[in-house]
């Protein structure tokens, strides 16, 4: 078991640097092969009309003249080892994780994202514990009562929820929920938890259900499917023939099965969520990392950008990770 | 009995044997061990009524092994889960009687068939690979069964489990009893899975084909286990098998299906000796010999099983039966009923008992 | 002015805003707080909800973060207009609705720029007495270090604002005060403080509209022991009525009132909320309810309501007596490129203005609320220059002269019409609606358009900036926009008309005009001293430009601002296009 934890952990290192080579090569490398010149990648990074000083400052600050091996090595080599930056009157040392300093607002990109992150999570773990209840209650009892009305009705609603977008189940939300009857009048502003718990929880509600709902209808679906294969294994029959009572039957020996393929998707999409949970954030207005993202992007943000997508990447990595870890757990025939 | 559905909303309000306002319209129970009674089990499709056992009757005691053969999609499986309860109401109609040790199966409730379910009566199957929860070790599985009906213990539990395996036969059980079924050999699973049945002492152990899964060697190693598990539990077996090899030495009796419907039934020496069915003559040459050369041992029967949807008029078997001229348009048109042979011995067919005769003894024994 | 273009308004209520556009004036009656003063437009003309109140918390919000709080390192326009509350510049605009908020007033100063030495030499005065929010005295050094800090001269370390004080002052070669190891970072030689409060700038060309420059964030004072450099738009020392309390570069910062201000020497702006939130990072939709439920005092950005929020307004006649609809002072036009053959030809050029439907140029540019009004002139009306004028008759033929165009092309040797490319940026729905109405309306006089759509964020480094693209890629017809960094014909013009301003990339002159004359006018306009005559010089570049078919004006940019009834002193500073947010309060 440790032999395989050490050999996922390391494979899990170099998918992050595979991910850190394409996040480079897709900001640094494309542009230049597209045939911009330095100047004309320079000039991103300034606003506009600059003077060829402004521009010449940018080239120099972000070693943009440098062959590309040495600029992919000085941006590992920051991330690492950490950087110091004039901010004009001192030197401010960046420490590892240092992912640079954003262009538009001059602050660190690390500690932005440290601020972003509990937003993210608490969004995310919030709306996954909503949609894992929802979705596998929902699911199981589809399955049980496969044909019933409210099987049918459940999976019309999942239909639903897979197909409405965030950002439309959102404004809905506000609009019925804040603005014409004021049950979250805060939702739309974020208080953190550690601030005052109550209003922390009373601003999440309204994106935990609208994320958990979509969410949810994935899961529930997914659940549905399994449950129904499983109940028609021969296991199942066994443990009614040995006489087990029917709940026990359908959570300990038929959910236990459909669960492990969920724990599996899951894993990934909490991964993918605590990258950013864009569209809701942003409907939302949470201050999170997917927020974080759309506004570098929106600002042509290289360092945030950069940033934001090694942290997603690491993320997804690390869920992997776990989900490798977890499957070789619950699965005893997952050989490691 | 699956219940998911059903249990809470069918209630048994009648009341019990014994008690008051008690009715006796039931026939009385019979003296037998298992004695069941024109046992149909009919599953509604949207295609038309399959009848996977279309009146069955057959009584086993106590230390007698039944051994239910026929192809496969002849109803012997469905027979077995209908005995065991684990048919489900909203797919299953069933009627008919089922007696064990005088309680009445059919029309009891789910509850009560599900509390007589791995303690009374026992159940292994055929590929103990699929039949055992891949999640969980075999001791966890064995603890469960044993735990549901006997109130003790983890710890107990599982010592019981461990005497259990070590009782089927399997090496180091205290440490084998932590590995999963993937971890054991198939002939490992089948003994875990028959130990797992019969962790409460049941009186009727029902073993549905299996040694199909196993190979050749390891098949007589769990027939002889069964064998002498039944001798020191002095239970009832019933042993389903597509095979009349795996019954030749353990059954009592042999009941031939074909079509969800009795072919032929009666004592297992008979049905060797003077098989009165063109299905188990049919059955008989193909059971592989070993007194036999391997290039002629086996004589199939042509054509296949038939739906059990559109059941073939008259006699279910008159389309890969070779005699069913000899009796004008009968064999087409009258479904054959069980006729007395000799004693116990009957046979559900339209030959008359000179024609049966003559064919088995100049036309069947000879090839054989 | 840089402030961000405002973005992609599609042209869904195109006939329902100008129905509605049409009962302007009438307002319908309010039966808000604000009385007889709250009605449609009440802001352009008037003070709305005049009060002197004092108290409650003015919740803003911005649906990205903006440049920076840095008063040396922005280039909002919002920011140049909110900034005033904690960083005061040398002079500001005379805060009063209309034409009058045009005026130049002193802000730390005493008095406008004393002119001496042939234009060559500014001197101002400040008013004595004044101290930073930790009670520290104002001197003039502190405003001559605040411009070495700025992206003037120290672009490394604040890249985001204006550079003009390099480019006029006599010491371009000065590397910023970061960089200054003089005594005290005082070496920027062109600047003089005699004493405390004088300051003399001396300039290496005669510029008559250095006030201007005056007026810029960038002459806030800083206190250069109390500089942090990138990291001082944390906490900008305060010389306004409020000051930082908290600063998160995501989520917003939290002014309060700055005890060491005193409101005799400030007249222009006023301290009335007891704190001042601003948030970051709201979404667009949510900011306009918000400010329509009352949740929020005001939409800071300036920018207008988003598309569902002017349907909204534009179908509530109570909310849309809660509105103003401005002109921002940004013209959008295509630039008409003189390089790129046969647009040398000037008769080429005006079949495309006389062929183009402006009706549906403005439609789909968000028609007149959300877009702006038909524009027939380079200036806006925002700026001084501008003089009402028609010479293509856009407004008498809205939807195109066809005949004309087609006398232009025979004119031009193309009676047949040409083929050509034009550009517009690809995530900007606007302006991607505009090429297709442009595409349209030209088909039918035999001028075949197909649309090239490019990236904002290169479209000025990679495309339509660079000319030599333009030419080489048969690219015409470029979209653009433009607003003046401050309202005066100048302002506009000497960036995107100015022969020597042409730059190989990052080109605003994207018309390529590069007239020996137009330029000796700008040079001229700059040195004379009468503002009645600058005037008229841009005027006449203006003309010229029209005459010689250099560009298509499409519209004078208009936003729908949303006044929240609870807020006080509201009206529109012509100046910067939005509200005036240094003497708002709220009612309760």
């Amino acid at each position: 078991m440790i032999t395989f934890i050490i050999r996922r952990l390391i494979s899990a290192v170099l998918m992050l640097i595979v991910v850190s080579m394409a996040t480079f090569a897709v900001f640094f490398l494309v542009p230049r092969l597209a045939g911009q010149t330095t100047e004309q990648l320079a000039a991103q990074y300034v606003g506009r009309n600059p003077t060829p000083e402004v521009l010449h400052a940018a080239i120099v600050k972000f070693g943009l003249d440098k062959p590309v091996y040495l600029q992919y090595w000085e941006f590992l080599k920051t991330i690492v080892a950490g950087e110091n930056y004039d901010t004009g009157t001192s030197l401010a040392h960046c420490p590892p994780p240092c992912f640079g300093y954003s262009f538009h607002n001059q602050q660190p990109v690390w500690p932005q994202m440290l601020a972003a992150l509990p937003v993210t999570a608490s969004l995310a773990i919030g709306a996954a514990v909503l949609w894992l209840v929802a979705g596998i209650g929902i699911g199981v009892l589809s399955a049980l009562r496969r044909g019933s009305w409210f099987d049918r009705a459940a999976m019309s609603a999942a239909l639903a929820g897979v197909s409405l977008p965030v950002f439309f189940t959102a404004l809905l939300s506000l609009a019925l929920f804040r603005d014409t009857i004021p049950l979250f009048p805060d939702a739309g502003t974020y208080t953190p938890l550690t601030e005052n718990p109550a209003k922390w929880f009373e601003s999440l509600v309204l994106p935990w259900v609208t994320l958990a709902f979509l969410y949810a209808a994935l899961y529930a679906r997914l659940t549905r499917a399994g449950m129904l294969e499983t109940m028609n294994e021969d296991f199942i029959r066994t443990a009614r023939a040995k006489g087990l009572r029917e709940r026990r039957v359908v959570v300990k020996h038929g959910l236990r099965a459909t669960l492990t393929p969920i724990v599996t998707i899951f894993g990934l999409d909490i991964g993918l969520l605590i990258g950013g949970a864009v569209l809701t954030e942003t409907a939302f207005s949470l201050p999170g990392l997917g927020r974080f993202a759309i506004g570098a992007i929106g600002d042509q943000d290289l360092p945030e950008i950069l940033g934001v997508t090694m942290l997603a990447g690491f993320f997804v990595v690390f869920a992997n990770l776990i989900v490798d870890i977890l499957y070789a757990v619950i699965d005893p025939r997952v050989r490691y | 009995m699956s219940n998911t559905d059903s249990s809470d909303s069918f209630v048994d309000v009648r009341p019990l044997p014994g008690t008051e306002g008690y009715v006796d319209t039931e026939p009385t129970p019979p003296a037998a061990f298992l004695e069941v009674r024109d046992l149909r089990v009919h599953f509604p499709t949207d295609d038309g009524v399959v009848k996977s056992a279309d009146g069955l009757s057959f009584q086993l005691e106590r230390g007698q092994t039944l051994g239910i053969v026929g192809e496969s999609g002849s109803g012997k499986s469905v027979t077995s889960l209908a005995v065991m309860g684990l048919h489900k109401h909203s797919q299953a109609k069933i009627s008919g009687e089922i007696w064990l040790d005088g309680e009445e199966l059919v029309k009891a409730t789910d509850e009560r068939v599900r509390s007589l379910r791995g303690k009374k009566m026992a159940m292994i199957f055929q590929d103990p690979l699929s039949a055992m929860h891949p999640y969980y070790s075999v001791g966890a599985q064995i603890i469960e069964a044993y735990r549901i009906h006997n109130k003790v213990t983890k710890a107990v539990a599982r010592k019981h489990a461990i005497e259990m395996l070590d009782r089927v036969g399997i090496p180091q059980p205290a440490s084998r009893v932590d590995d999963y079924p993937h971890q054991f050999s198939g002939g490992m699973r089948q003994r875990a899975m028959i130990a797992m049945a019969l962790s409460c002492d049941p009186e009727l152990l029902i073993a549905d084909e299996p040694t199909t899964a196993l190979d050749v060697t390891v098949q007589a190693q769990i027939l002889d286990l069964i064998r002498d598990l039944q001798q020191e539990f002095n239970s009832a077996v019933i042993i389903i098998t597509h095979d009349l090899g795996v019954v030749a030495e353990l059954a009592d009796d042999i009941m031939v299906m074909y079509a969800g419907r009795t072919a032929e039934y009666g004592p297992a020496g008979e049905i060797f000796s003077a098989p009165q069915h063109p299905y188990a003559w049919g059955l008989l040459g193909s059971m592989p010999r070993l007194d036999r050369e391997r290039t002629d041992r086996l004589l199939p029967i042509k054509g296949t099983p038939p739906s059990l949807i559109n059941v073939p008029t008259g006699c279910a078997f008159h389309p890969r039966c070779a005699y069913p001229k000899l009796n004008g348009t009968r064999c087409y048109d009258e479904v054959p009923q069980l006729r007395e042979v000799d004693g116990k011995h009957t046979v559900a067919c339209h030959l008359s008992a000179e024609d049966r005769y003559r064919v088995w003894d100049t036309e069947i024994r000879p090839n054989l | 002015m840089k402030r961000k273009h405002t973005v992609a308004f599609i042209a869904v209520c195109a006939g329902l805003s100008l129905a509605a556009a049409c009962g302007s004036g009438s307002g319908g009656s309010s039966g808000s707080t604000s009385g007889s003063s709250a009605s449609f437009n009440a802001g352009m003309t008037s003070v709305v909800n005049a009060s002197n109140h004092k108290g409650g918390v003015m919740k803003l919000a911005l649906t990205n973060t903006g440049d920076s709080t840095d008063p040396g390192n922005t280039y909002y326009a919002f920011n140049w207009d909110f900034s005033r509350l904690y960083a005061r510049p040398l002079l500001t605009y005379a805060p009063q609705p209309g034409a009058a908020g045009l005026k130049l007033v002193p802000d730390l100063a005493t008095s406008l720029g004393q002119v001496t030495d042939n234009g060559l030499t500014w001197t101002y005065h400040i008013r004595s007495g004044l101290k930073f929010e930790d009670g520290s005295p104002i001197t003039t050094k502190d405003v001559k270090y605040a411009i070495e800090r700025s992206t003037a001269y120290a672009p490394d370390v604040l890249p985001n604002g204006p550079t003009y004080f390099k480019q006029y002052l006599a010491d371009p070669s000065y590397q910023g005060a970061y960089k200054d190891k003089t005594p005290d970072k005082m070496g920027l030689t062109s600047v003089d403080t005699p004493n405390d409060t004088t300051i003399v700038f001396h300039l290496s060309q005669p510029f008559s509209e250095f006030d201007y420059l005056a007026t810029l964030p960038q002459t806030a004072p800083v206190p250069p022991d109390k500089d942090t450099g990138a990291n001082y738009q944390t906490h900008p020392i305060s010389s306004g009525p409020y000051m930082f309390k908290s600063f998160n570069p995501n989520t917003g910062f939290t002014l309060v009132r700055n005890p060491n201000w005193n409101a005799a020497s400030d007249p222009t702006v006023k301290q009335l909320a007891d704190e001042i939130d601003v948030a970051y990072n709201v979404s667009a939709a949510d900011v306009d309810s918000r400010q329509f439920t009352g949740q929020l005092s005001m939409d800071l950005d300036g920018r207008g309501v988003a598309t569902a929020g002017r349907a909204r307004i534009l179908g509530n006649p109570k909310l849309k007596a809660q509105s103003d609809n401005p002109t921002t002072g940004f013209l959008a036009y295509f630039a008409l490129d003189k390089q790129v053959a046969p647009l040398d030809n000037v008769n080429c050029r005006k079949a495309i203005l006389d062929g183009a439907d402006h009706t549906s140029l403005q439609t789909a540019m968000g028609g007149p609320i959300g877009g702006g009004d038909i524009a027939t002139t380079m200036l806006p009306p925002n700026d001084t220059g501008y003089v009402k004028s028609d010479v293509y008759g856009f407004l008498q033929n809205p939807h195109g002269n066809v005949t004309k165009a087609k006398q232009d092309l025979a004119a031009c040797g193309k009676p047949n019409g040409f083929t050509m490319n034009v550009s517009v940026r690809s995530d900007r729905p606007a302006e991607v609606s505009a090429g297709q109405a442009l595409q349209a309306s030209l088909s039918k006089v035999g001028i075949k358009l197909q649309i090239d759509q490019f990236p904002s964020g290169q479209y000025y480094t990679n495309f339509a900036g660079a000319p030599a693209y333009l030419k080489s890629h048969n690219i015409g017809i470029a979209i653009t926009g433009w607003g003046a960094d401050w309202p005066s014909g100048f302002g506009f013009l000497s960036q995107v008309v100015d022969g020597r301003s042409i730059k190989p990339a990052g080109n605003t002159n994207i018309q390529m005009t590069n007239d020996p004359q137009i330029n000796a006018m700008l040079d001229a306009a700059a040195k004379n001293s009468d503002a009645n005559a600058r005037t008229k010089i841009y005027t006449q570049i203006d003309q010229k430009i029209m005459a010689n078919a250099e560009i298509l004006p499409i519209v004078y940019e208009k936003a729908l601002l949303y006044r929240n009834p609870n807020v006080t002193n509201v009206f529109v500073d012509q100046a910067y296009g939005q509200f005036n947010y240094a003497v708002m309060g709220l009612a309760n």
